[in-house]
């Protein structure tokens, strides 16, 4: 029985890692309809700059992790968005899509050949340190993931909500002509979401690296779970997003400790492909009117 | 202009069924390939290109082809019936998936279908009895009729070259008839193409079971070429890479997979020199075709054409090719 | 008897009423005008008739059956054509392909339509239309090039492909200029003098109440007023409806 909350803890620790990968995910969809196949790799690289940081030039954590997230954010969010984003959007959705294809790709393959295919370890930021709460125990990590990935989504979801920006945001999602038309900046708007995203993306990375170690191939899984979340939570609300990642967390957790190896991936589609069959638009998605 | 065009292809034709003739070992095997990946994306591009429904399950049903062969060759089915109820089984379960599509469009279509092409995997990597799990199926065999053997290599070209000159004409003859324009009414304006009288599930059924029935048969001639399959030929990446082959080439124009398969699967081996390099170079490509082609390498294609019939024919009509709408719409 | 029997046809959208039992006949060969303010509901009626849209209580009988259930490709093959607000056509078939889709569908089965590749009759029949709409020196042009006019006439045109019983032209003068207006005016004229019902949603007054014998009013999803020209003109709710009090 204590194994159901310890498993529940590790669970959303996890989850809520995926979620900010889904999240940022789910907003780029929205504000720019670009589905981004490079998600996982956007995790993975600042992954590999703050080791960069840490173990050549030698900062100290913060200053690291600041860092980090700045290059990041140049490089992911504003130079993505002014190099691909821009000339392509207008194509439909599919050529950027392939573009991204390419750009993750070229980001995975490019860490394997200039920087290493081994992986790399990263220090834990947390310690590993088990806490006991009645007779359960749990990791001081996980518990602090979750707590830290909840400052962070909860600040976004402020930022949504409260601010202007986050306004803004909201109505260039429902209808981006609406919006232009009501004086919104769109085009500087979608670079502030991709920079939000590489933003958050590094945040994960971060909190992600200690768990699964730092290799160039790692992108893959991720970006995939942040798609899966995304589909489940529902691609139209970020909230979806949120309740997708944690979902897709706790399936993982618990099927990989109850059910056998091989049937463990197909166990996680079969709940999704369900969701998608049955609440096609999400969990928490909005339904589309037509007949 | 269309006169010329025939002409270009005839010519093209030609040159596909003397140059093998040149070839040996290893780029027989690139060209053999190439034709099977031309199939595949023949299939795609009417699912995707012609009626707008994105599928990531092709290599899912690239591999019902495949092991359809392999498995009921050493039984004593001939190969052609082993293709058939391969590219059978493929176009009912491409029915099968039609109907989420039904339901759902864009990306949740397409992670329904990348859902089927993962738990077509894990079946088979999991269903040793039948497909030997991990390990694949090895010796298959080459088809012979009778007295006539397409063993070596240079045959086998030949054989798969018949069997791609039938994919070609019926695809086309498909998508030059009345279907091909339902096709391309759903895509380009699915609410309008209903109130005009077409039924969206019939032909977005059909879309998936056609171009998944020409998976089953390019997976049923892949089989042979190495005479070895395991899972690993079948994977999601399989699948996104005929996506990236029919995006590039150009969605919804009938050259467009030709164009498409020649270019993803020779482009990495011509680059093969640079060594560890080569995936890195193949993925900028990949980047750079897309912001400056965003609508496939058929353009080049088209400028091509039309520079040649300009030299040869003198200025002529207005060149108007039907340029193929972007198939998901920004909201 | 009635052609098209709209009864008592009710349609939300979440909180949101669009049409509250709305009832009213369309007789065989009329000339049908349904008016009433912007949000009054029209849109949604056809949509709802045309099989777009599912209502959410009500019927809609045609020739007596009822098709309220029916997708809209078996509206289609009733016999019931439609044109749209914001002009729907195919961008990137030309205009003649534009025209033979709207009528490939109605004979023949899937299969059929496969194997058979002769199109002459459609064909021949888009070609007199398209002449008979001004269209022909445009035909091989892609829908996505033509002017908005040009559009509107071939939104029309293809409305008329598969020889419908009713048509159901939505808005069809909207932006449209004053020649345009007298042309497309005569060719509804002419079109129902050969036989063809319209029911006709338009905001321009002057050519409703010239073209059309008998209106209809709605105004916030409710019908308020149904009559002639003359009777509408007077009626004091209708003026209401648009005016305000």
């Amino acid at each position: 029985m204590t194994d159901v909350f310890q498993l529940l803890v590790a669970g959303l620790s996890i989850g809520s890692i995926y979620a900010m990968a889904a999240i940022g995910f789910v907003l780029l969809w929205q504000t720019s309809n670009t589905i981004n196949f490079a998600q996982g790799e956007f995790v993975v690289l600042p992954a590999f700059v703050m080791v960069l940081f840490l173990t050549v030039f030698r900062f100290p954590f913060a200053a690291a992790f600041v860092a980090t997230v700045i290059v990041s954010t140049l490089l992911l969010g504003l130079l993505v968005k002014k190099a691909l984003v821009d000339r392509l959007i207008k194509m439909g959705v599919l050529p950027l899509v392939i573009a991204t294809i390419g750009l993750s790709m070229l980001i995975r393959y490019s860490l394997q050949q200039f920087w290493t295919p081994l992986a790399l370890p990263f220090p834990p930021i947390f310690s590993r340190q088990p806490i006991r709460v009645g007779g359960v125990i749990f990791s001081f990590e996980e518990v602090m993931n979750v707590l830290f990935a909840a400052v962070v989504i909860g600040g976004l979801q402020l930022l949504i909500r409260r601010t202007k920006l986050g306004w803004a945001m909201q109505a260039v999602a429902q209808n981006r002509d609406l919006a232009s038309i009501l004086g919104i900046n769109v085009s500087r708007l979608v670079g502030l979401t991709f920079m939000l995203n590489a933003a958050l993306t590094a945040v994960a990375a971060i909190l992600i690296a200690p768990v699964y170690l730092v290799k160039y191939d790692i992108g893959i899984g991720i970006g995939l779970k942040a798609f899966y979340a995304a589909i489940i939570g529902g691609f139209n609300q970020v909230r979806g997003a949120l309740l997708g990642g944690l979902l897709v967390g706790l399936v993982e957790t618990y099927s990989a400790a109850y059910i056998s190896n091989q049937f463990r991936d197909a166990f996680a589609l079969i709940i999704i492909i369900g969701v998608l069959l049955l609440k096609p638009e999400g969990l928490l998605g909005v339904k589309e009117e037509w007949a | 202009m269309g006169r010329w065009r025939t002409r270009a292809l005839l010519a093209g034709a030609v040159a596909v069924l003397v140059f093998p003739v040149l070839l040996e070992q290893y780029k027989l095997y690139l060209a053999s390939l190439t034709l099977v990946y031309l199939i595949m994306a023949i299939g795609l591009n009417l699912t995707l290109g012609y009626a707008g429904q994105i599928s990531l399950a092709h290599a899912g049903f690239m591999s019902f082809g495949a092991y359809a062969v392999a498995i009921l060759g050493p039984l004593g089915v001939p190969f052609e019936g082993g293709l058939l109820i391969g590219a059978l089984f493929a176009f009912f379960w491409g029915i099968v998936l039609g109907f989420p599509a039904l339901k759902v469009k864009h990306h949740y279509l397409a992670m329904v279908t990348l859902g089927f092409n993962i738990i077509v995997f894990l079946v088979i990597r999991n269903w040793e009895s039948l497909t030997g799990g991990s390990f694949g199926i090895s010796g298959i065999a080459r088809p012979q009729w009778g007295p006539l053997r397409f063993q070596s290599d240079r045959e086998y070209f030949y054989y798969i070259l018949g069997w791609t000159v039938l994919v070609v004409a019926s695809a086309h003859w498909i998508l030059h008839s009345r279907w091909g324009r339902a096709f391309r009414a759903i895509r380009e304006n699915e609410m309008r193409a209903e109130v005009v009288g077409v039924s969206l599930r019939n032909y977005k059924l059909m879309a998936f079971a056609i171009g998944s029935a020409y998976a089953g048969v390019g997976g049923a001639l892949f089989a042979p070429l190495l005479t070895y399959i395991d899972p690993g030929a079948f994977t999601l990446d399989r699948s996104i890479q005929f996506l990236m082959m029919v995006v590039m080439g150009g969605l919804g124009r009938f050259e467009g997979p030709f164009i498409g398969a020649v270019v993803v699967t020779l482009l990495p081996e011509l680059l093969r020199a640079s060594e560890g390099f080569y995936l890195i170079i193949f993925s900028l490509a990949v980047i750079l075709m897309m912001l400056f082609m965003p609508k496939g390498l058929v353009g080049v294609w088209d400028w091509l054409v039309c520079w040649i019939t300009r030299r040869v024919v003198g200025p002529a009509d207005p060149p108007a090719p039907a340029e193929p709408a972007a198939v998901l719409e920004p909201k | 008897m009635a052609l098209m029997e709209i009864d008592r046809l009710t349609k939300h959208f979440y909180h949101l009423s669009a049409l509250s039992l709305v009832s009213f006949d369309v007789k065989p060969g009329e000339l049908l005008g349904l008016i009433g303010p912007n949000g009054s509901g029209k849109t949604t009626l056809f949509n709802c008739v045309t099989g777009v849209l599912r209502p959410s209580r009500g019927q809609v009988r045609f020739k007596g059956a009822d098709i309220t259930k029916l997708s809209a490709d078996a509206v289609y093959h009733r016999g019931i054509s439609r044109t749209f607000q914001l002009i729907q056509l195919f961008p990137e078939m030309t205009v003649l392909e534009n025209m033979l889709m709207a009528a490939q569908e109605r004979k023949g089965t899937l299969l059929s339509r496969l194997l058979r590749r002769d199109e002459a009759e459609e064909r021949d029949r888009a070609l007199k239309l398209l002449e008979y709409l001004g269209l022909s020196s445009v035909k091989e042009n892609l829908a996505a090039n033509l002017s908005y006019g040009q559009q509107k006439l071939l939104d029309f045109g293809m409305a008329l492909m598969p020889e419908p019983e009713v048509i159901l032209l939505d808005e069809p003068m909207a932006g449209v200029n004053p020649t345009m207006i007298k042309t497309l005016v005569g060719h509804i004229q002419d079109l129902n003098a050969q036989g063809y019902t319209f029911v006709v949603i338009e905001h321009n007054m002057e050519v409703v109440m010239s073209l059309c014998r008998r209106i209809v009013v709605l105004s916030q999803g409710e019908k308020i007023a149904e009559g002639s020209p003359a009777e509408i003109h007077e009626n004091p709710l209708v003026m209401d409806a648009y005016f305000g009090s």
